[in-house]
């Protein structure tokens, strides 16, 4: 069956890789892509006619990125290559893509999901004021137009990229205000057996902390966000937060960048009917897939972070490994040696995804402790107090359920920004854990959809 | 097991349970509701939230200015806020024919209480010049309006609550039995409750329990197809539907007062009855957008943000069952709304209770027996029915 129809969604590490593994073996797949250019998030190309060299983009990971971006250019013409296209929903079979406003529909015998993460937010008072971006969203601006969010920048949250993203800065010549972040030392050095599975990559994160020390950028640990000061008119003016030491503080800024962490795209996942479990390392609802990355449905796999956050590196390996996997499903010749050699790698990235979500804990707690005037959905503006309200007097302890009572979720996002820290509201005020209340159903369309799409009959 | 006794018992809590659990309890009747599911979670949380009288089988009329009533004691007669807005409601044609159908349906003696006013052409355009050219004519509706179907069955249901009632969400029913004078309920969870007066308001699943007495209603489910853009300045208050009958030119917009545009409409899809999920078929959005474009273009420039679908039942003549049973005492029914039921919910609640503690109505439901469906005719037999029900 050498003429199945195979869909990968993303061009990123998991999905070239993907792609050039079923290449090899005489498949020639769709590769259909969100943005213009290949790459992903973290190799995300720059446009046509930018000329910054490879170490300016990518530093430590220069090397890996000119691989990738070498690997897609080869497979280029010999793939169905679509760029700039969006899959908004999909039917068993049947992918509904728009590009550049024409609708089409094409069909599948096995899709590859290679859809990767955004930002993983906690909502803080304030973060609705303009002058605030999540941490991915910063890193774009840097990496596609060689922009600054702001002229003065405050990094909060945690995890790897916010280290990460405010390093770039300061190598771009950014003025980085502070790097906050909510996890303590002691986290780390817990962590620290864990995070050893991956010597170098521990080593380079060492490498990017020196860098904000050495431009003196001021890093605090354990930090508790406060709020995000400014108003309506003018936007982001500074961040309050509360130090390790519980002192209040406060530093001036005009722009301020949100993470912690990431959470995989599961929309296209959700509406194939594949299941997500509970992980109860990152606290939040993964793709169930198995070792190789087949999910629970038949002929739909997932590869890289759309699956499990491990980063790129294990993207790579993951969208190799899922590849051989349809390839045994079809009955088609694999390299077993290969096969046994990606299951390892990705053994030990297993093991320090562990070390990161230990060392870099997504901060529940802040949920509770949010005041009842913080907004929660920034798409419809609803304050904590009032998805609080739909818990308490309307029993709605479901997150589906307090979607529909309080608006949370129901807008242009789509709970990709407020519905984790939603949820954590919810349960925090419905006394449960957070599994408990679920998690958001996934609705077409996976992003807006323009009422100005014309229909292509093919 | 000690069985749990009252007046009434009800069995579906949609929009049609909640509403009669809440009107029994004001003539003071001890009620018990059962939902297998969360309150509202079905066909009366999913659909358009249209308040809309014009339209209907004029037979349904007498109903649904009863509930209009209701409506308009909104929301002091519960206590809590439907986001009823009795805006107007407007249906227009691209054919310039059906305006005589249009002024036909006005001139209605059922319709009268409506105060409908037809309008074509030029004067059509310069009072509403946001609607397409090819719109030729239209039928106001001044008292019709809309609400927000996710909020009413739930908030009823509280309001029957705070008024005595007793709702036992997450309750299914395993087995349902009259013996002497008393309906036996029996539930999963090995419950057993028991009434002298059992109402089925189970919607899609009505059916389900009307043939264990004898008495099946041939129904069909569909999802109903929704839309919704993002918000804009709420500028469109009326509620606007086009009449045709062409399936795919079917469509109805609503701006709810924060801003998004509410659509639905065209193509329906075919629920999985077994995980109780329906999806929005990617063609009925394409189409949407297609005809909204059409009959309000300057839409172009808005995105549609996310969609959804349900589960609703249809009978063959496209009207509800509302009526006593026709086989066993203290029997009712209330379901299979086709798709038009919401409008209808208080006052089916408020007839249904009036039916039960008094034995009649004042309200005209004969149309709505569940006898009509007694003595299986084959679909082609129907078509009388369709002539005689004079559908518009």
């Amino acid at each position: 069956m050498a003429t199945a129809r195979v869909v990968i969604v993303g061009a990123g590490p998991a999905g070239i890789r993907c792609a050039e593994t079923l290449l090899a073996a005489g498949i020639k797949p769709i590769l259909i892509d969100e943005n213009r250019r290949d790459g992903g998030q973290i190799y995300r190309r720059q446009p046509e006619g930018f000329k910054r060299d490879y170490s300016a983009l990518y530093g430590s990971e220069a090397g890996k990125a000119k691989a990738l971006h070498q690997s897609f250019d080869q497979l280029r013409t010999q793939i169905d290559y679509r760029p700039d296209t969006l899959v908004w929903n999909l039917t068993p079979g049947q992918l509904n893509c728009v590009s550049n406003g024409r609708h089409s529909v094409i069909d599948y015998d096995a899709l590859m999901l290679c859809t990767g993460a955004t930002d993983r937010l906690m909502p803080i008072t304030g973060w609705q004021l303009a002058g605030t971006y999540s941490l991915g969203g910063s890193q774009i601006a840097l990496k596609a137009q060689s922009v600054s969010i702001g002229h003065s920048v405050v990094f909060m949250g945690s995890g790897p990229l916010l280290y990460l993203v405010a390093s770039q800065y300061v190598k771009a010549g950014a003025n980085v205000a502070a790097v906050l972040d909510t996890s303590p030392f002691s986290k780390r050095v817990a962590a620290l057996p864990k995070l050893l599975a991956r010597p170098a990559v521990l080593f380079e994160g060492m490498k990017l902390l020196a860098r904000l020390y050495r431009a003196k950028v001021a890093v605090h640990l354990g930090i508790e966000p406060m709020q995000v000061l400014g108003d309506e008119q003018t936007g982001v003016s500074g961040v309050r937060f509360k130090t390790g030491a519980g002192r209040m503080m406060q530093v001036d800024c005009d722009a301020v960048a949100l993470g912690y962490h990431l959470r995989p795209e599961t929309q296209l996942a959700d509406l194939a009917g594949c299941r997500l479990q509970f992980d109860e390392v990152s606290g939040q609802w993964l793709l169930a897939v198995d070792e190789e990355g087949r999910t629970s449905v038949s002929g739909v796999y997932a590869a890289g972070d759309g699956a499990k956050i491990r980063g790129a590196d294990a993207a790579e390996q993951a969208g190799r490994l899922a590849a051989n996997a349809l390839l045994q499903d079809l009955q088609l010749a694999v390299d077993a040696t290969a096969q046994q050699a990606q299951k390892q790698s990705l053994a030990s990235m297993d093991t320090f995804r562990v070390g990161l979500c230990e060392a870099f804990p997504w901060p529940a707690a802040q949920a509770k402790a949010l005041p009842d005037e913080a907004i929660i959905c920034r798409c419809e503006m609803i304050t904590a107090g009032e998805l609080r309200g739909v818990v308490r007097e309307k029993g709605a302890c479901e997150v589906n359920r307090a979607k529909a009572f309080s608006r949370v979720g129901m807008g242009r996002c789509q709970g990709r920004y407020c519905s984790q820290g939603g949820a954590e509201v919810i349960a925090a005020e419905a006394s449960v854990p957070v599994q408990e209340v679920g998690r958001q159903r996934g609705q077409a369309p996976v992003k807006p959809l323009s009422m100005k799409m014309q229909e292509v009959i093919s | 097991m000690t069985p749990q006794k009252s007046d009434v018992l009800i069995v579906g809590g949609g929009f049609m349970g909640t509403a009669s659990a809440f009107f029994l309890r004001q003539r003071g009747h001890s009620v018990t509701l059962l939902e297998r599911d969360q309150v509202g979670q079905y066909a009366s949380g999913v659909n358009f939230g249209n308040v809309r009288r014009q339209g209907r089988h004029l037979a349904q009329l007498d109903l649904a200015n009863r509930s209009w009533a209701l409506w308009k004691r909104m929301p002091e007669l519960i206590g809590e806020d439907l986001e009823f807005l009795p805006s107007g409601h407007m249906r227009v044609c691209y054919d310039e024919a059906h305006i005589a159908d249009l002024e036909a349906y006005a001139a209605a003696p059922e319709a009268s209480q409506l105060d409908l006013e037809v309008i074509a052409g030029k004067a059509l355009h310069d009072r509403f010049p946001f609607l397409g050219p090819e719109v030729k004519g239209g039928s106001y509706a001044p008292h019709d309006g809309h609400a927000n179907p996710r909020l009413a069955a739930p908030a009823f249901a509280r309001a029957a609550i705070r008024a005595g009632a007793r709702v036992e969400e997450r309750t299914e029913v395993a087995d349902v039995q009259k013996v002497g004078g008393e309906f036996q309920v029996t539930t999963t969870d090995g419950r057993l409750f028991t009434a002298a007066n059992l109402l089925i308001t189970a919607g899609a699943w009505g059916s389900k329990l009307s043939e264990q007495f004898g008495e099946p209603v041939p129904l069909e489910t569909h999802g109903p197809q929704m839309a919704v853009t993002e918000p804009v300045p709420y500028s469109l208050p009326t509620v606007i539907g086009v009449y045709t009958k062409i399936a795919e030119e079917v469509i109805y917009f609503r701006q709810i007062q924060r801003g998004n545009i509410v659509i639905g409409g065209g193509y329906r899809s075919r629920p999985d009855m077994v995980n109780r999920r329906a999806h929005v078929e990617p063609r009925s959005i394409v189409n949407q957008i297609e005809q909204m474009r059409r009959l309000l273009p300057g839409v172009v420039n808005l995105n549609i943000i996310r969609v959804w679908s349900g589960i609703e039942s249809y009978t063959p003549d496209s009207l509800p069952v509302i009526s006593a049973s026709g086989k066993v005492d203290g029997l009712f029914y209330a379901f299979g709304f086709c798709g038009h039921g919401f409008q209808l919910g208080p006052g089916v609640g408020d007839v249904m209770a009036e039916l039960i503690s008094t034995g009649q109505t004042r309200t005209h439901i004969a149309p709505f027996d569940i006898q009509r469906f007694a003595d299986p005719v084959p679909l082609t037999g129907l078509s009388s029915l369709q002539t005689t029900s004079k559908v518009l």
